[in-house]
């Protein structure tokens, strides 16, 4: 069982003299959380030597993972089991289950915390859950297939992509009214603010294309267009977005194409494409933003990329059927 | 003549409500929400004679809301989204009897409804609608028919094709074989007009990717084992005489669409071989199993909104409906001469949960799509097989390719 290993490597910590060989070597290393779809696993790896330090049991069809901001415990969206298993960071256990109403396909949270939003693929709804207590806030009805969730960086938005009515809806948190809804390429999957707050990027798997989103006049301002030599343009399926810390640069996972491309965030060009293991999906940054690790759903690996050199440098197994990371500093 | 309406209340309700929480709190930038714009589509259906006692199974059903289910779920999920944006959708579902006159309730419809028509009807049918003077400018949107002759010389201007043709099928099907390396045939056929055409199929496809038809019969004997107790006793001396052949093969290609005898054939062969085609691992747009690419969710809300699994047709009516909704709510088109130059165009695609966009092929207006392959409870595989190419689209490896076609709309 590759999760006794957990035991071993906590009851090494303990001991004195290797907690000072860590803090020498320049504190804990980061840790990777990977949701494993039809293993009901998490993967835990090392961030930096990508070891494999447990394999977390958690309910069925685990998907959307997400790190608390204070970094103290990851949530995981249970589809199949209409929770989400609470994962303590340091002990790497399922401590807590909140029940979130059907099939939770993923989830993001209030810049405090304090609150969790979570999209329910079967109902058509958001819902908003008091994270200490668990308790529901409000259930939102929005568009057919919820399915990425973006918070802007005061809370004061939350915007949902639904895929089969393919539209971000912009939930206002004050009233939890929808305030707009953008029609967007078909088959929305991932919003997500720049780090400025200027643009929401749009994910359209099906489409092919990522729109480029004023969420002030809530107007489509480009719609990004992605062509790889000798893949068909049917494979081409956007997903995971993230933006480097300066927002010059975004990483969009192409799905079946097999590649992350990098685009130029002011230009809309694609710069490049780094080819990766197969069906992309989510991809996260390392804490420093020195690498980018993506999500591979159909070959069950991360594929680490170097983001200077703008290279795949490895590439490490996970669970079967990996759909989403979050990462602990 | 019946005529049946969507549940829609509630779409108008959810909008006026909607609508006025977000004049209320959107920024001042936002586009205002205009007025509720609606769209009626037609959905035309006859029932024809249907003999449940010839099925040799027990478990084949039959429901009376096939098809028109798929386009009832697929009206109520439009209504979702047009009520975020002023849109509401009505399905009048019109039921020709058996034996009724087609062509008279068509000219009423014609002549005062709407002009996009959703068409659950057989080919016959299908074509009585598409040549009346009034449909010249229609948009019909075929749900149901799989004939390879209403895309090649029988094709129409104004009729679009949902579901694979038979020809798609056996080349989906052809594609699996040769990439498993099964290439030697055995093609046993039914009786019918359509068993014939779907062995000239099975034929075209061993040509196209390099297998061998080695044996062919026709089976004629109808042997009703479902209504004898000792059915199963004649079904196993015969099957095996039938599918004797004086050669080896990888496989029993069976053509039989309408379900004589096909069925019989597993674990009944000569040979210890497995039977593909009409029957064993069939071709389809659509199975009540099928999982992948989200397809979970989709039979998961047919289900809450049918009570049951979620069938082929159904798939074709739900498709129609979403076709025509990208069309409304998408390109803002509402007149069918205009969706037809829509449909067929570069900006139109649909999702229909195949991992990827689907769009119409512009010789004979039959949606381009990846194909099933299944058995009752699994999912086997899915065509395009990789390595199969194509300079346009992977999907035009399937059926009638533009050089081939013998309809040419394109022009």
């Amino acid at each position: 069982m590759p999760s006794r290993t957990l035991t071993g490597r906590r009851a090494a910590l303990l001991l004195p003299a290797l907690v000072l060989c860590s803090l020498a070597a320049g504190a804990r290393a980061s840790e990777l959380f990977v949701s494993n779809e039809i293993d009901d696993t998490v993967t835990v790896l090392n961030g930096e030597t990508y070891q494999r330090i447990a394999t977390i049991p958690t309910d069925q069809r685990p998907r959307g993972i997400f790190a608390t901001p204070d970094h103290r415990y990851v949530l995981v969206c249970d589809g199949d089991s209409s929770n989400i298993d609470v994962i303590d960071a340091k002990t790497l256990k399922v401590v807590r289950r909140i029940g979130t109403g059907p099939d939770p396909e993923t989830l993001a949270m209030s810049p405090s915390g304090d609150k969790v939003y979570v999209s329910n693929e079967n109902n058509a709804l958001v819902t908003v859950i008091n994270f200490a207590t668990g308790k529901w806030i409000k259930q939102i009805p929005v568009g057919i297939e919820p399915e990425g969730l973006a918070v802007s960086r005061h809370g004061r938005t939350v915007v949902v992509v639904s895929e089969t009515t393919s539209m971000a809806h912009f939930i206002d948190t004050r009233t939890w009214k929808v305030a707009a809804n953008i029609l967007v390429d078909t088959r929305p999957r991932i919003a997500q603010f720049t780090r400025d707050q200027r643009y929401l990027w749009v994910s359209s798997e099906v489409g092919g294309t990522v729109s480029v989103i004023d969420p002030r006049t809530h107007r489509i301002l480009h719609i990004i267009n992605f062509h790889i030599p000798g893949v068909d343009r049917e494979y081409i399926g956007p997903v995971g977005v993230r933006f480097t810390p300066d927002d010059r640069t975004a990483f969009v996972a192409l799905g079946r194409a097999n590649r992350v491309a990098v685009v130029d965030a002011r230009t809309y060009e694609v710069e490049k494409y780094i080819l990766v293991g197969q069906r992309p999906w989510q991809i996260a940054f390392s804490p420093g933003h020195k690498r980018l690790f993506v999500v591979n759903g159909l070959t069950n690996d991360l594929t680490i990329i170097d983001v200077s050199s703008e290279e795949a440098v490895k590439s490490v197994p996970v669970g079967r059927l990996p759909w989403g990371i979050a990462v602990i500093p | 003549m019946t005529v049946r309406r969507a549940p829609g209340g509630f779409g108008l309700f959810a909008l006026a409500v909607l609508a006025g929480a977000s004049l209320a709190f959107v920024a001042p930038a936002a586009p205002v929400q205009a007025a509720v714009r609606s769209f009626s589509i037609t959905f035309l259906r006859k029932t024809y004679h249907f003999n449940k006692e010839v099925l040799p199974s027990l478990l084949e059903t039959h429901p009376a809301d096939l098809g028109v289910s798929g386009s009832e779920e697929a009206t109520s999920e439009l209504n979702t989204a047009g009520r975020f944006i002023g849109w509401h959708f009505t399905l009048n579902v019109v039921t020709v009897p058996e034996g009724g006159n087609l062509a008279a309730t068509a000219q009423r419809l014609l002549a005062h409804g709407p002009r996009v028509i959703i068409a659950d009807l057989e080919a016959n049918d299908l074509l009585a609608l598409a040549d009346l003077p009034a449909a010249r400018n229609a948009l019909i949107l075929d749900m149901r028919t799989i004939d390879d002759s209403l895309r090649q010389r029988q094709c129409r201007a104004n009729v679009f094709h949902i579901l694979p043709n038979q020809a798609m099928l056996t080349d989906a099907l052809a594609q699996y074989l040769v990439w498993k390396r099964w290439s030697r045939w055995f093609i046993i056929q039914g009786p019918t007009a359509g068993d014939a055409v779907y062995a000239a199929d099975i034929r075209r496809s061993a040509t196209r990717y390099g297998a061998r038809v080695v044996a062919e019969k026709t089976y004629r004997y109808n042997p009703g084992s479902r209504r004898s107790d000792t059915g199963y006793q004649q079904i196993q001396t015969q099957m095996p005489l039938a599918t004797e052949a004086s050669g080896d093969y990888d496989v029993i290609f069976v053509a039989d669409e309408t379900d004589l005898f096909g069925d019989y054939l597993p674990y009944n062969t000569y040979a210890a071989r497995p039977v593909v085609g009409t029957q064993g691992l069939v071709a389809s747009a659509w199975t009540p199993a099928y999982q992948e690419y989200a397809a979970l969710q989709m039979q998961q809300r047919f289900d809450l909104f049918a009570h049951r699994g979620m069938t082929e047709r159904d798939y074709g009516g739900w498709l129609a409906v979403r076709i025509i909704g990208n069309a409304v709510m998408r390109a803002g088109i509402t007149s069918p001469l205009a969706m037809r130059k829509y449909l067929r165009s570069k900006d139109f695609l649909v999702a229909g949960y195949k991992g990827q966009g689907l769009t119409f092929r512009r010789w004979d207006n039959q949606l381009r799509q990846p194909v099933l392959l299944s058995t009752p409870l699994m999912t086997v595989s899915m065509s395009p097989q990789h390595g199969f190419l194509h300079p346009g689209y992977t999907t035009d490896t399937l059926g009638f390719d533009e050089p081939e076609t013998k309809c040419h709309l394109g022009h």
